[in-house]
């Protein structure tokens, strides 16, 4: 269970949003300038909100009035931005291994394996993130977040960047992520029919406010 | 035909040695420097901007006067140096490096700060929430990015360090052996009457170690581009 009550400001945009997201898939839906990726910032740790507070579960990750604000890195949230993010210097194994380094993880073989499989990029591993497509690019992203083992995803517009062709093709794999994973998801989009594909609860948003929250017929 | 004497083999070695020690120690505060100038916002950012760029245009010889009056056995920072550690720098081949370290330092400084500058730092807030505290994110993530612009700096303050003259000279002069360096041996060689083969051999030399450099740099700037690049 995510709780988010958190405030917000930015220059002249200010931010109040509180809503709370259960398993399944989160989606924070709203058109740009919503304060959507705003708030997916904030649960990962890389933004602090000016007041209010943020929990995972049992764990409080941010309470401006207690003075908590767990780092990033002590998060264990998995995100997926829409660039992607891949790390240039790094081959595509050593993306996906690198959230286990970090944590000093031994290695699992069959987490790896499962992972791969799910997404079906085994035969991109030897790769630079350079020789691949934007496709290829966002599944390899999800799957380093994935093999950090997190406790929630975050996915913040993951298929904005890609062509209509590429959305379909990896749409199935999120899909197939949200059926088998078991990791609770939060989605950012601003995409009606792509959100009805994946989300199985809407936060509906606009100019910094929650405007409603309920189920996929929020996006119709 | 080409063949040098002992002595002139001496100050090539030396030479090296110095610029070769002089980039190394500077390296760590050349790092150092260029973060704090390309990533953080402080007071009197603009003072030390200028003092790091200071050695490019000052006469090298009132920073070699600098130096002595700072590091002479004399001196604040030099008595402080002998009395606690038994460092002596003046009229020490050390000395010639520290000398040379600090004339190649901005040369170092610029183009660490620039390559540092033009990293995504979305990449290391990526890195972070997939569990890299922020020593981690820097040794893993912004240090291997910034690799080419550390290269970079480290020929550029090598070539410096290799062909420095009036600071060394004045801060720990020119004895043979001991702070005598290949341009201080030009120097000398061109003092003195029939010094002109001896000079011209190692002028040779000089443009060579400059060319390998140079060539060596290239090369592993490419390797690194290549690593962005893919296979």
């Amino acid at each position: 269970m995510l709780a988010v009550n958190a405030e917000k400001r930015l220059g002249t945009f200010a931010l109040a949003a509180r809503f709370q997201a259960a398993g399944g898939v989160t989606a924070l839906f709203g058109p740009s300038g919503a304060g959507k990726t705003t708030i997916v910032t904030m649960i990962a740790g890389l933004l602090a909100p000016d007041r209010g507070s943020i929990a995972l579960d049992d764990t409080v990750l941010f309470d401006a009035a207690a003075g908590v604000n767990v780092p990033p890195y002590r998060r264990r949230i998995g995100c997926v931005f829409q660039e992607g993010r891949l790390f240039p210097h790094l081959s595509v194994r050593q993306n996906l291994d690198y959230g286990r380094r970090m944590s000093g993880h031994p290695r699992d073989t069959r987490h790896f394996a499962g992972i791969i499989e799910l997404l079906d990029i085994g035969h991109l591993l030897n790769r630079r993130p350079r020789m691949l497509s934007g496709g290829e690019r966002q599944r390899v992203a999800i799957g380093r977040a994935l093999l950090m083992r997190p406790r929630l995803l975050l996915l913040d517009e993951p298929l904005a960047s890609l062509d209509a062709a590429r959305k379909h093709e990896i749409l199935p794999y999120l899909v197939r992520l949200r059926d088998e994973a078991h990791v609770p998801m939060v989605y950012v989009s601003h995409t009606a029919a792509e959100l009805r594909q994946i989300a199985t609860n809407v936060v509906r948003l606009d100019a910094g406010r929650v405007t409603a929250i309920g189920g996929v017929e929020l996006l119709d | 035909m080409f063949e040098l004497s002992p002595a002139e083999w001496t100050a090539v070695l030396l030479s090296l040695r110095i610029a070769i020690v002089a980039t190394i120690c500077a390296l760590p505060f050349g790092i150092a420097v260029g973060w704090l100038l390309a990533r953080k916002e402080f007071w009197g950012k603009i003072i030390v901007d200028g003092i790091v760029y200071l050695p490019l245009v000052l006469p090298p010889v009132v920073t070699g006067y600098l130096l002595l009056i700072s590091f002479g056995r004399k001196g604040p920072i030099g008595a402080f140096l002998a009395d606690y550690f038994g460092i002596v720098l003046s009229f020490r081949w050390t000395g010639a490096a520290l000398s040379c370290g600090v004339m190649g330092f901005p040369l170092l400084v610029r183009p660490i700060r620039l390559a540092l500058e033009a990293i995504d730092r979305r990449l290391e807030d990526a890195a972070s929430t997939l569990g890299a505290n922020p020593l981690l994110v820097f040794l893993t993530i912004t240090l291997p990015l910034a690799l080419p612009g550390i290269i970079a700096g480290m020929v550029m303050c090598f070539a410096r360090a290799l062909g420095e003259f009036g600071a060394t000279i004045t801060f720990v002069s020119n004895i043979p052996g001991e702070t005598q360096t290949i341009s201080a041996a030009i120097y000398t060689l061109l003092q003195i009457p029939g010094g002109e083969t001896p000079a011209g051999r190692l002028v040779v030399i000089a443009i060579a170690i400059a060319l390998a450099a140079l060539i060596a740099s290239e090369w592993f700037a490419r390797r690194a581009g290549m690593r962005f690049q893919g296979e």
